[in-house]
């Protein structure tokens, strides 16, 4: 009915996020502060892939639920407020499928992250390996 | 079918984006935007098949019509997105050079 607006509720706050991140990484690195020698993905940029994921996929699924009738152009855009009891289920429905739709994203960008991570370190090891 | 059409695009993609030669086509956008959708569509169904069990997998033909033609019109409207975003940033400079080229011409 409306799940789609967890996880887009959820991508505003990471677009935020992403923009302090951004603005913090530009001014540590205005200032020289970064150079652990170790190759690494900034934090903005896994951001960037959670937002797409998000972003993307609300995008996808409001188009279903106007495919359905559930959304409208015209206020309250959502046609199970025009009745209380839809209105529950609706409510509902974000509580239950929505949250568990922004869960099993994140989730999925948090194994994303951590593999990204894995493949850069491999790749470092075995240029150290070369080189030796 | 519309998760079903939503996974074999993003496995597309993605195989699309692996082979990539550089980041000019911007294919990327279209991966998490398919992922995205693929992962919040199989949370739908899970919740789906939890309330109606078997006949989760024993839906009806027009159903099934509907919903394969729903999820060829979501690859559409993905596909919009990334092209227009495409033209908008116009990473390998293509639609720059074209209007320089009619502008020139104009003058």
């Amino acid at each position: 009915m409306a799940c789609f607006t967890v996880p887009l509720v959820e991508s505003v706050v990471v677009t935020a996020v992403e923009k302090a991140e951004e603005k913090r990484e530009s001014n540590t690195a205005e200032q020289g502060k970064i150079s652990t020698g170790k190759a690494m993905i900034p934090l903005s940029r896994k951001f960037k892939w959670l937002n797409g994921m998000l972003l993307g996929g609300s995008a996808l699924l409001a188009f279903e639920h106007v495919w359905h009738g559930e959304v409208t152009p015209w206020f309250p855009f959502l046609t199970a407020m025009s009745d209380k009891a839809d209105a529950m289920e609706m409510l509902h429905e974000i509580s239950t499928v929505g949250v568990s739709m922004a869960a099993l994203v994140t989730a999925a960008w948090f194994g994303i992250c951590v593999a990204a991570e894995a493949i850069l370190k491999r790749s470092a090891d075995e240029a150290e390996k070369t080189t030796v | 079918m519309t998760l079903l059409i939503s996974v074999f695009a993003a496995v597309f993609v993605t195989v699309k984006w692996y082979n990539r030669k550089n980041d000019d086509m911007q294919i990327g956008i279209l991966v998490f935007m398919f992922w995205g959708a693929s992962l919040m569509w199989l949370v739908d169904a899970i919740f789906e098949y939890v309330e109606l069990g078997a006949e989760y997998f024993e839906p009806a033909p027009a159903d099934m019509l509907n919903d394969a033609f729903l999820g060829l019109a979501v690859v559409a409207l993905a596909l919009v997105i990334w092209v227009v975003r495409l033209l908008i940033t116009d990473p390998k400079g293509s639609v720059r050079s074209a209007l320089l080229k009619v502008s020139r011409k104009n003058s």
